[in-house]
């Protein structure tokens, strides 16, 4: 909330609700959790439409590591496409 | 084309144990199922809103529902969505600390307080819309990554602050300037991420539309909206608008940051794999008395309103269709509250068969631009505008 005291200061203060979503546990998914929530919460990938295929995934996780600058070692980069590719390449 | 849905406010409150990296909590949220595959989303309240459509949590992208926007003309300020790149909020904001850096290609750099802002230069108000590029991203057919919206990625709001040309004039442009970029207070949390800077041509930041904006709607900007200053640039979208604006640089070359050199890119023409940056919107059209779904009484005469708006000509007409666009129907249009904002349209129909119908609009600007039929393709899902087409039920 914008809290502003008419003393010397006026300082606004924002304070956010929790964060509650989460990845899907599913294989390899704690790679997923390790490296992909350090810029952002879950729901940037469990709100993305199911079904999606391997190539999707590989795209969204290249681009976070090339344009973002997520700090994925490129060894543990197709462990990851593939982990996000079955947990959430499946239809729902 | 996914037929035009709306949301479905699911009542019954869902409980489940969410557990994360900070920790774990029972909770009751309601919950929002918007009209296309894996549409379930929390609706929750953040400061200074009512309760909206959460997208995501970190960085917040909030989405207003959809039933909102027949309220009125102007987005009330606690249910105008929320859009963030960068997870590194300002937590805190100091407004006697606060200053807006003017500085680069100028004669006179300059610091200004937002009293200073306020009291050395002219105050304007403008009604705009702003809207997301990505708004109606979910409807998008095929569907393609990104922020899945339905069409709560908008509002309308009168926007009260001082022209940038008048902030620019001070500081004294230099004669080899061409662009300007705005930073704001917001910042990535990893070294290599790029910072969200948006850029204009001066020719652009120097059109009187251009505001830096302390007010929203007769009260300050809500903290999520860009508190304490944000660009406002009508009639374009609203990457443009870069919130809790304190960094003004005048450049002397084409600015080449990554949101406007290769993020927000749409094709030069549609299929082409030349890009530019996105910029001016393009008309769009919506029915807001009637959601998805909704029960119209057969035989009965029935009052149908929406809402227009495109990239700063004005509305000149909106028509509807009640079968499948075979024959189109002028509506009527309410108040004018200036080119870049929302317009109401109304008109009365009676339906005279019980069944299922879609309404159809169709909005024409009075720059002859016209709705297309189907929201033309672009893989980042963006500015999507065909006509909207929403189920009712005749009983």
């Amino acid at each position: 909330m914008i809290t502003v005291a008419f003393a010397a200061t006026a300082v606004a203060t924002l304070n956010l609700p929790q964060e509650t979503s989460r990845y899907i546990d599913g294989k390899n998914s704690h790679l997923v959790q390790a490296y992909c929530l350090s810029c952002h919460s879950a729901d940037y990938v469990t709100t993305q439409p199911r079904g999606q295929p391997r190539a999707f995934w590989e795209a969204v996780v290249q681009k976070m590591k090339k344009a973002y600058g997520a700090e994925i070692p490129d060894k543990e980069i197709r462990t990851i496409v593939d982990s996000l590719t079955e947990t959430y390449g499946r239809k729902n | 084309m996914l037929p035009e849905r709306r949301h479905f406010l699911k009542t019954l409150a869902t409980t489940w144990v969410a557990s994360s990296l900070w920790g774990r909590a029972l909770r009751a949220a309601a919950t929002v199922t918007l009209p296309f595959e894996n549409g379930i989303r929390d609706l929750v309240q953040y400061p200074g809103k009512r309760k909206l459509i959460r997208l995501t949590s970190r960085p917040p992208q909030l989405e207003t529902p959809f039933q909102n926007f027949n309220e009125g003309l102007v987005t009330p300020n606690d249910a105008f969505f929320v859009r963030y790149h960068l997870s590194g909020l300002p937590t805190e904001i100091d407004v006697q600390k606060f200053r807006l850096e003017v500085r680069g290609k100028v004669q006179n750099p300059l610091s200004l307080t937002l009293a200073a802002l306020k009291s050395q230069f002219k105050s304007f108000e403008i009604c705009a819309v702003n809207q997301c590029s990505g708004n109606g991203r979910g409807f998008s057919n095929p569907r393609v990554g990104g922020g899945q919206l339905a069409n709560g990625a908008m509002g309308n709001a009168v926007w009260k602050g001082v022209r940038l040309a008048d902030v620019l004039k001070k500081a004294g442009l230099d004669s080899k300037a061409t662009h300007v970029s705005f930073d704001g207070l917001d910042r990535p949390l990893m070294p290599a991420t790029p910072d969200f800077v948006k850029a204009l041509t001066v020719e652009h930041a120097n059109r009187p539309e251009v505001l830096l904006a302390y007010q929203m709607n007769g009260q300050d900007l809500p903290y999520l909206n860009g508190f304490p200053l944000r660009l406002v640039v009508p009639g374009y979208f609203g990457t443009y608008w870069v919130k809790h604006l304190n960094q003004i640089e005048v450049l002397d070359h084409e600015f080449d940051g990554f949101w406007m050199k290769t993020a927000y890119r749409i094709p030069e023409a549609p299929g082409s794999e030349r890009t530019k940056p996105i910029g001016k919107m393009v008309i769009r059209s919506f029915l807001t008395s009637h959601l998805d779904q909704a029960e119209i009484s057969v035989e009965k005469k029935t009052r149908l309103r929406g809402i227009a708006f495109d990239g700063g000509t004005g509305i000149r007409e909106v028509r509807i269709s009640t079968d499948q666009g075979k024959s189109w129907t002028k509506t009527s249009l309410g108040k004018d509250l200036g080119p870049f904002s929302f317009r109401e349209w109304t008109c009365e129909t009676t339906f005279s068969e019980k069944g299922e119908k879609e309404i159809w609009v169709r909005a024409e600007s009075m720059a002859s631009e016209i709705q297309p039929l189907e929201t033309v393709f672009n893989k980042s899902g963006y500015q999507r505008n065909g006509v909207e087409k929403t189920k009712v039920k005749i009983v």
